[in-house]
């Protein structure tokens, strides 16, 4: 079977776009020639710096041969429905139909219409052109002299030649013949930019792959970067250290070459006092280049590796002596940041160093950076207690763990953030709560990611989140789709896991409405001040009416915002929209930790059956009560209790909306007739008080095991009991008692969201 | 490769001036026609009309220059071994861009002594945008042994126009490229023209004082009360030029787009100017910029209507 081989040269293909470029390459061609009736036994896509290509093995000659049959008009039809007919058919007369009959129809036209396949270099010529034209780049642009025209070719940067060719294994393959924008597709390709010279003539995919091998060329990804890897590795081992393995470094920089050599350099061990993750922000960042560890010491050493694209003349001295002057003057930056930020740290008080964070607005609608320190260190100090922290120290802590954030070195480097500020905690002699705190409190930044322990951290962390959701919350500035610009979403979560990891117990629900009593001051604020903002016009009216003349109040008169910020926390009714948004935020919560859960392996029927009920905003709670009752539904009683009350809860919605009523509560015992509904009443009777008593303790293990007792007598009822009795009041007692059973359930789950 | 028949002094690795000579010799030979610095201040090549207003219209168009160019925020009061308020950046503009753009560049580096079988050099992605141009390109920052010595773009648009056909647009930073073909770690150690001994003139004997003086002017004393009147001054004289150009009052033929594009320049400075003095807020830099497009803008459209932007004279 004939193969394919298709190649796209053209200038440097920025990184980034490469493995995404080979799969649509892929998947484009793939599909297309699929869809036209050509299916391949294997497809393989290449990228590197200067070409995008693929190899489909195993192609037929050409495309399946295709019979059709179309049905025509009645014998004798009018002749415009004759004419119309041989147009569609694409027949010259209806000699060429022939006639069928049908005992229903009687005599008709049919065409049978065979069609050859066409050849698949035909095919090819026609998909490959097309493919290129409407590529997916994540930006494309235009070039050269044909630019001007509307209709010129897009690429990712200027495309230089074709290679596509088509044949089986055994003979010299064709060149499949198209043309794209002025580009003639052809059997040839260049190497190496510096290592190679000339064209090469390609056959077939081994062949291009062994000539470009020749040429210095490393066609495939994953090879370039097993290659990179493995000499890094040995160049490490060969000095007796480690490579500092960075997967998304590597996946740079196998698209920035396409003949790997790793050559090793050094800078002066003065710059190992600045920490070891600056340096390594520095050399990754601007150099794109590994660093190395000592594995005595476990700190960085004074070496690092570069991947450069050529064999060099000289053993490659001139460019690790280029690379090295780069870095010292990068690292000679990094220390002057570092150095300079001792300085400020040791010079400015940290009051001093707060308030310039007056200056930084965090978001437009929320204030300054020092408004939300301000905020996040006084919630801080109020989870304190529940967290097991100081709360003096819970405090402190906040007021410090964003201050690296005006350093020279997290200007400089971003991702070095919370980090730098536990070095220089470190340094300035705070307590290790404090350095602790101002690292620990951004994390954890996913669903793997470190969580923190510390309770000081914890306490800063929580705080920091819970601010930063209850403020986009309160501005309408919630995540869409896949749009979360704020790491909503990553901030939900990371609540979700300190609480559970740590097994606090947290009632979410006042601890909302009380930071936004307190963010709703900062809004209250820019609606004043004229700032655009966007608060939902009922919080704005409820404000102002409880607002006594605020528009007077300077915001200093702390007595009345904290009269206000209470009455919002003691008072919520008076703010139904308020109340809105905080439940709107908890059930947002609820989604983050079914997420989470489910992926932990818990049955997010279960969640959602315990989340059904009202007023879960302890999430601790949930996660036992979840786990309590997937542990009693995989019991026999836990099943069968399960089935009964379905079965209740079904009769009951039928007979309720047969009645347009609802049944609750209300059995009269004169009225129950039959020993099993008798002893069924009364099990629920002595069991509603002690399961509550069970659910009171948070005992759901407890209480499980007492609605268990229930199982016996509901299945004895819906066994020798007719709940839709021929006496109507007999009738409406039962299902009364059909309702009981559902309550006593729903104390502990809405079993009727339960699978099974 | 180098002319061997250069003597010492003039060799573009001993001497900046040497440097610039070297790539006026190699542009010159490609047909670019080698133009001499634009005569007011810029923030950087991009701005002088050889390439803004060059760049827009039909017209092919091939240009070589050295550019001094002002980035005021940039200073360092001589302190720095790597910064400059002003320094220069050589320019090629070419239109439409030549398939073989890369092959020239990379034989320019050739010809200032960079060795392509001993250096590791890389065209490494890099897109190119001025907001006060409304401009952008895609290309790369060319990489040599780790060190970005060039910009490479193929410009899409400039002054909120389609470039038709596109230009290929080459800018060299001459000193950090000087810097590394001379084997020095301070800009102002540079070796200025070629000479040794008590002959020897460096960078630092050119500039040093400059930086300093400029510095002080730049963060310190520069007249912001002057200078958020030369904007308002530019930029009204800037819409003046532009109104009057129009010839016959249609919009068909401009006469003026040059004048009116000096002002466009003079107003990008002073607003440089003014962002180095620290008195623009975050908020009100936006607007600024914005305004210095709206009037690049506006001389892009009256440049299409000339003859050099491919309108002919009736």
């Amino acid at each position: 079977m004939p193969d394919l081989l298709l190649e796209l040269f053209c200038e440097e293909i920025p990184a980034r776009m490469q493995a995404g470029a080979a799969e649509s390459l892929r998947k484009l061609v793939t599909d297309a020639l699929v869809e036209r009736g050509l299916v391949y036994e294997g497809a393989k896509a290449f990228v590197t710096p200067r070409r995008l290509a693929l190899a489909v093995h195993g192609l037929p000659a050409q495309q399946p041969d295709t019979h059709e049959e179309r049905k025509g008009p009645r014998v004798g039809a009018p002749q415009p429905a004759i004419d119309g007919f041989l147009k569609a058919a694409g027949l010259a007369s209806i000699d060429q139909a022939s006639i069928e009959s049908d005992p229903k129809k009687g005599e008709f036209y049919v065409a049978r219409l065979h069609k050859h396949g066409r050849a698949t270099p035909d095919v090819i010529a026609e998909i490959v052109p097309a493919v290129i034209r409407a590529f997916p780049w994540p930006k494309s642009m235009r070039w050269g002299k044909g630019s001007s025209s509307p209709t010129t070719l897009r690429w990712v940067r200027p495309l230089q030649s074709i290679l596509c060719t088509f044949g089986p294994e055994t003979e010299e393959p064709e060149v499949v013949p198209f043309e794209v924008d002025g580009l003639r597709s052809g059997d040839t390709t260049r190497g190496h930019r510096f290592l190679s010279e000339g064209t090469i003539r390609v056959r077939r995919l081994e062949d291009w792959m062994a000539k470009l091998e020749a040429a210095f060329v490393v066609v495939d990804r994953e090879r370039r970067k097993d290659i990179i890897l493995a000499d890094a590795k040995d160049l490490a081992l060969a000095q007796g250290l480690e490579l500092v393995e960075d997967a998304g470094l590597l996946e740079e920089i196998a698209g920035l070459v396409e003949w790997p050599v790793a050559l090793m350099g050094s800078f002066d061990p003065a710059f190992l006092d600045v920490p070891d993750e600056v340096i390594r922000a520095t050399i990754r960042a601007n150099q794109k280049c590994f660093v190395l560890r000592n594995p005595a010491t476990g700190r960085l050493a004074n070496r690092f590796i570069l991947v450069s694209n050529l064999v060099a003349s000289d053993g490659g001295a001139a460019i690790i002596a280029g690379n090295e002057r780069v870095i010292r003057a990068r690292l000679s930056d990094a220390k002057f940041f570092w150095e300079t930020d001792q300085k400020t740290n040791a010079t400015v008080p940290l009051a001093e160093r707060l308030e310039r964070f007056g200056n930084v607005t965090f978001h437009e609608k929320l204030g300054s950076q020092l408004e939300r320190i301000r905020r996040i260190a006084a919630l801080a100090r109020e989870l304190a207690p529940v967290v097991g922290a100081d709360p003096d120290l819970a405090e402190q802590a906040a007021l410090y763990a964003k201050s690296d954030l005006r350093t020279e070195v997290v200007g400089e480097f971003p991702e070095v953030q919370g980090l730098m500020g536990k070095y220089y905690a470190r340094l300035e002699g705070l307590p290790e709560e404090i350095a602790a705190a101002a690292e620990e409190h951004y994390k954890p930044q996913g669903p793997t990611d470190f969580v923190p322990t510390a309770p000081v951290s914890v306490a800063v962390a929580l705080a920091d989140k819970l601010d930063t959701l209850v403020g986009f919350w309160a501005i309408d500035e919630k995540p869409t789709g896949s749009k979360d610009p704020y790491a909503l979403r990553r901030a939900a979560l990371g609540v979700v896991r300190i609480v559970l990891e740590n097994g606090l117990t947290v009632k979410l629900a006042p601890v909302l409405l009380n930071i936004f009593g307190r963010i709703i001051l900062e809004i209250r604020e820019s609606i004043y001040s004229d700032r655009a903002v966007k608060v939902p016009p009922q919080v704005v009216s409820e404000l102002e009416a409880i607002w006594i003349d605020g528009s007077e109040l300077s915001r200093k008169e702390t007595f009345f915002f904290e009269a206000f910020r209470r009455l919002i926390v003691e008072n919520p009714a008076f703010f139904p929209s308020v109340v809105a948004i905080r439940d709107d935020l908890l059930s947002f919560f609820a989604d983050r930790l079914k997420v989470h859960l489910r992926e932990a392996g818990a049955r997010h029927d279960l969640v959602d059956a315990v989340f059904a009920l009202p007023g879960q905003d302890d999430l601790l709670l949930v996660v036992k009560r979840v786990e309590a009752l997937g542990r009693f539904l995989s019991t026999e009683d836990g099943r069968n209790l399960l089935a009964g009350t379905k079965r209740a809860a079904n009769i009951l919605r039928i007979e309720e909306k047969k009645d347009g009523v609802t049944y609750e509560g209300g059995v009269d015992v004169v009225l129950l007739h039959e020993p099993e509904e008798r002893a069924l009443a009364e099990a629920i009777a002595a069991l509603g008080p002690r399961i509550e008593a069970a659910l009171g303790a948070e005992d759901f293990e407890a209480a499980m095991a007492l609605l268990a007792g229930l199982r016996a007598p509901v299945d004895a009822f819906f066994e020798k009991v007719t709940v839709n009795a021929e006496d109507a009041r007999l009738r409406e007692n039962r299902l009364r008692l059909l309702a009981d059973i559902r309550a006593a359930t729903r104390s502990i789950a809405d079993f009727d969201r339960i699978e099974g | 490769m180098i002319d061997p028949a250069l003597p010492p002094h003039m060799r573009p690795d001993k001497s900046f001036q040497g440097l610039i000579l070297a790539l006026h010799a190699f542009w010159a030979d490609k047909g670019c026609v080698v133009l001499q610095p634009y005569d007011m201040e810029v923030g950087a090549g991009t701005f002088h009309p050889a390439t803004t207003l060059r760049a827009l219209g039909p017209l092919p168009w091939k240009a070589a220059y050295v550019q001094p160019s002002r980035r005021p925020k940039d200073g360092r009061y001589g302190e720095n071994p790597n910064r400059l308020q002003h320094y220069y950046q050589y320019q090629v503009i070419l239109k439409p861009s030549p398939a073989d753009l890369q092959d020239l560049y990379l034989a320019s580096l050739e010809a200032i002594g960079i060795d392509l079988r001993l250096h590791d050099v890389r065209f490494v992605e890099d897109d190119w945008e001025s907001p006060t141009l409304g401009a952008w390109g895609l290309g790369w920052e060319c990489w040599c042994d780790g060190m970005e010595v060039s910009q490479f773009t193929y410009f899409q648009q400039v002054a909120g126009f389609e470039c038709a056909p596109v230009a290929g647009e080459l800018t060299y930073g001459l000193e950090r490229l000087a810097m590394y073909v001379q084997g020095v770690e301070n800009v102002y150690d540079l070796n200025f023209n070629g000479r040794e001994g008590d002959e020897k003139v460096t960078y630092g004997d050119v500039f040093l004082q400059a930086e300093q003086e400029y510095s002080r002017h730049n963060f310190e004393h520069a007249d912001t009360d002057m200078l958020f009147q030369q904007f308002r001054m530019a930029e009204e004289a800037a819409a003046k030029y532009l109104e009057a150009g129009w010839e016959d009052g249609t919009k068909a033929r401009h006469l003026m787009a040059q004048p009116a594009y000096d002002q466009c320049i003079k107003a990008s400075h002073v607003f440089n100017l003014l962002d180095a003095r620290g008195v623009i807020s975050v908020t009100e830099r936006q607007s600024y910029i914005l305004r210095v497009r709206e009037l690049s803008r506006a001389c892009g459209a009256a440049w299409l209507a000339t003859a050099a932007g491919g309108t002919p004279a009736p």
